[in-house]
């Protein structure tokens, strides 16, 4: 409880700035993001014809390197589901992991499937691509062998990679030709406001997708025993699972922040709740938040490069990583979301 | 002897003619707006699990048969109105309405348990004995005049929730600090006019402290006559505000027509002719100069034994928690059913751990496996809801084949803008412990 005395003489006078604070996610953010995550998803796509094309080791090292900067890129868009992403569930059908390699075996045997169907959720997107390019086969020129002598390998792969390519130039267009504008506008307090949306849905990706997915399901804090092998990008021959956490976090932490690497800084939550500290006389949020995500820095670092053999070798760094994510998501789901007046969920109902 | 006078006071049966109709009325819209909001599937019929009050886990949603509760419910406002078959009604009305309440205690409402409360009164009450369908068509039951204390028990009931409120609001937080409204708000800064204002400390404070005189001074403005129509226009203008402000569904319209109850028989004579010109009866033929009385035979004695116990209690609950030690807000051990509105922003998270007591085997629950999202919140911040959930945790994962299971709670509260601290004691299984009335000393200390 705020002890520093009457706030009514140092009263703000002029409110903080939503819509301003809304802009500079979307052009900071989430517009750079998807642009700069399209062009190498067009990129992917454009490697993965020549591989396809013709498939050498060359060609496998160049879809190989485009995949892991896609993913890389991916993981910077991937809390924005909100908009026409929500609408498509562009997350789902881009990065649900462990994929399901029956599945995924199934369909190129057959021939036949439909990548838009919910049942193929965990058949598609960079987990399936993963295996298909690093975990199909033993050696490097097993892996050409299943390409060389199959159309059916060659058509998933061709069918994947278009079919990411098709979702995310949706999303992205979709926010330059208008979404944005009504993204910016609904600037409002109400449950559905763009505010209240996007803090809803950036909370659920750190809880789901960056805490558990990438640190706490594969190290077992949900399951028990650790289930090593659902790490992301489990399949890649050069651990990229580490550094892909790494950057999501980077960008979670700088989407709170409001340090975007292509605009610089701008209103951002933390200012949010520095603002309303002063005007409450509340307790320092934004600070805690920081010293929480400074802490999970320091543990993260010593986490090898390889999750999935730090869940194997030795778990307790795992372990520890979850509780330092887990102290962000105490500050974050209680104490700013009650600064805020954000309701969870953006459901509306009634209070006392 | 100044007892049995007073009880032998008549006053028109107009009064309650007309609140029956209203709060009939009222209650018919309130149900329709939840069904349109589509909250009968959401509430009660999505969730895998639903909080129970103690003694009350039979209380249960039926599926798809929940709707038919709601629709009964929905029925029953209508023979309330109409004054058909009275007393079916309201005793329908307040079962129904009561289990609906009682189906899952996340959705625990002061303006729900009003209701209930309203109902239960309206039970012991002649209600039907004027402008309505039952004494149009039984002479026997039609009078012009009741007994005063029967209109006096709603001003008296309305008034308990008022001033309770007030006193709930005497205290440190609410009145030297303006919390948590100096939180709540600026959450409203973009409503017109006064958008602007709310970010203003002192405005925080203003309201604070007129939100508690209004709530202790109100009931005694309403009854003094001189003082009457300034404080109803006061009544209006306050729950007006306070819809605009915060999310209380139709709780500020019931209490505005709950009020008019305050007023002369004159104005309630004048509220059924209005009706009256709507549905084209007078109500001339009620008008038989005859009266009931408490000592008569007319009128039932043991309805005035119920209706004081029931008052007496009403005088008292709200004072349990005197009962508890530590801080109320904090523990919530005789929070509810206690006219404690609008009084804290309280928010927390609750991260439960599973373990193997043998083995020492242990894994956390993802709570959105089990409840929804406006579930978990309002586990996360009370005490017993959360010992309930442990229960049930428990049992799902022994009968899921897992042994020996303990439940640990890792939980976090920041209440009116603290920074938030350890709530339930982590060392402690929750499978052991029970919700009880009793004080539950496995919360931490504030």
């Amino acid at each position: 409880m705020g002890c520093d005395g009457d706030m009514s003489d140092s009263k703000p006078n002029d409110l903080f700035d939503r819509s301003s604070m809304l802009e500079h996610w979307a052009d900071g953010f989430i517009i750079p993001g998807y642009e700069s995550y399209l062009n190498k998803i067009i990129s992917l796509e454009e490697k993965s014809q020549i591989f396809v094309g013709n498939p050498t080791v060359d060609n496998l090292t160049e879809i190989r390197v485009a995949y892991s900067y896609a993913y890389s890129a991916w993981q910077e868009v991937s809390m924005f589901e909100i908009g026409k992403a929500e609408e498509l569930s562009l997350r789902n059908q881009t990065n649900i992991y462990p994929t399901n390699v029956l599945l995924i075996t199934d369909n190129v045997n057959t021939g036949s499937y439909n990548l838009e169907l919910p049942s193929n959720i965990a058949a598609q997107g960079f987990p399936a691509l993963d295996y298909l390019i690093h975990g199909i086969a033993g050696t490097d020129n097993e892996i050409l062998d299943q390409y060389i002598n199959s159309s059916n390998h060659k058509n998933y792969l061709t069918d994947l990679t278009t079919r990411m390519l098709t979702l995310t130039r949706d999303v992205y267009t979709d926010w330059t030709t208008g979404y944005r504008e009504t993204f910016i506008a609904d600037d409002g307090s109400s449950a559905s406001s763009s505010v209240n949306r996007m803090v809803n849905d950036y909370l659920f990706y750190y809880e789901r997708f960056l805490r558990a997915g990438k640190i706490a399901i594969p190290s077992g804090v949900f399951s028990g025993s650790p289930l090593a092998n659902n790490v992301e990008a489990f399949y890649s021959d050069e651990p990229i699972n580490k550094y892909l956490y790494i950057n999501s976090f980077t960008a979670f932490r700088q989407f709170f922040e409001g340090e975007s690497k292509y605009t610089g800084s701008g209103p951002s939550l933390a200012a949010y709740l520095d603002y309303i500290q002063v005007l409450t006389n509340g307790a320092d949020i934004s600070g805690a938040i920081t010293t929480a995500m400074n802490n999970v820095e320091t543990v993260s670092a010593d986490l090898g490069n390889d999750l999935n053999m730090q869940v194997v070798e030795d778990n307790s760094k795992m372990l520890a990583t979850y509780d330092a994510l887990q102290v962000i998501t105490v500050f974050m789901k209680a104490d700013m979301l009650s600064a805020l007046n954000i309701s969870v969920d953006y459901v509306d109902a009634d209070g006392d | 002897m100044t007892i049995n006078t007073y009880l032998n006071k008549t006053t028109k049966a107009a009064s309650l003619a007309a609140f029956r109709i209203l709060f009939g009325l009222l209650m018919l819209i309130s149900l329709l707006r939840f069904v349109a909001l589509g909250w009968i599937d959401k509430l009660y019929i999505a969730p895998d699990f639903f909080f129970s009050y103690i003694g009350f886990s039979w209380v249960q949603p039926m599926g798809q048969w929940t709707y038919l509760i709601f629709a009964i419910c929905g029925l029953s406002t209508i023979g309330i109105s109409f004054g058909y078959k009275y007393r079916l009604s309201i005793v329908t009305f307040f079962l129904t309405f009561t289990y609906i309440e009682f189906m899952d205690k996340t959705t625990y409402l002061n303006h729900y348990y009003f209701i209930s409360v309203m109902a239960f009164l309206m039970i012991w009450l002649p209600m039907h004995r004027y402008y309505s369908v039952d004494a149009h068509k039984d002479e026997d039951l039609r009078v012009q005049y009741v007994p005063k204390w029967t209109v006096d028990v709603i001003k008296l009931m309305l008034g308990i929730v008022y001033f309770y409120a007030g006193l709930a609001k005497v205290n440190y937080d609410w009145l030297v600090n303006a919390l948590p409204l100096k939180i709540w708000l600026p959450g409203s800064y973009d409503l017109p006019l006064i958008g602007g204002l709310l970010e203003q400390s002192w405005v925080a404070y203003a309201f604070s402290w007129s939100g508690m005189i209004y709530d202790l001074a109100i009931p005694f403005l309403l009854l003094w006559k001189p003082t009457r129509n300034v404080a109803f226009l006061i009544v209006v203008i306050f729950h007006l505000l306070t819809r605009a402000l915060f999310p209380i569904g139709m709780f500020p319209y019931i209490m505005i027509v709950c009020t008019l109850i305050f007023f002369d028989a004159k104005v309630h004579e004048r509220i059924l002719d209005s009706i009256a010109k709507v549905i084209g009866k007078t109500r001339l033929l009620f008008d038989n100069g005859l009266s009931i009385t408490t000592t008569n035979k007319g009128y039932g004695n043991w309805s005035i034994y119920i209706v004081g116990v029931f008052l007496i209690l009403q005088l008292l609950i709200p004072f349990r928690h005197l009962c508890y030690p530590d801080n109320l807000y904090w523990t919530e051990e005789g929070y509810r059913f206690s006219w404690r509105v609008m009084l804290m922003e309280k928010a927390g998270t609750a991260t439960f751990k599973i373990v193997d007591a043998e083995t020492g085997k242990r894994f956390y629950v993802d709570n959105r496996d089990f409840l929804t999202s406006f579930q978990e919140k309002q586990m996360s911040t009370q005490p017993d809801m959360i010992v309930e959930y442990a229960h049930y945790l428990h049992d799902h994962f022994t009968n899921q084949g897992h042994q020996n299971v303990e439940i640990f709670v890792e939980s976090y509260v920041t209440l009116n803008g603290a920074l938030s601290k350890p709530f339930i004691n982590p060392k402690v299984d929750l499978a052991k412990e029970n919700d009880t009335w009793g004080h539950k000393d496995w919360v931490l200390d504030y």
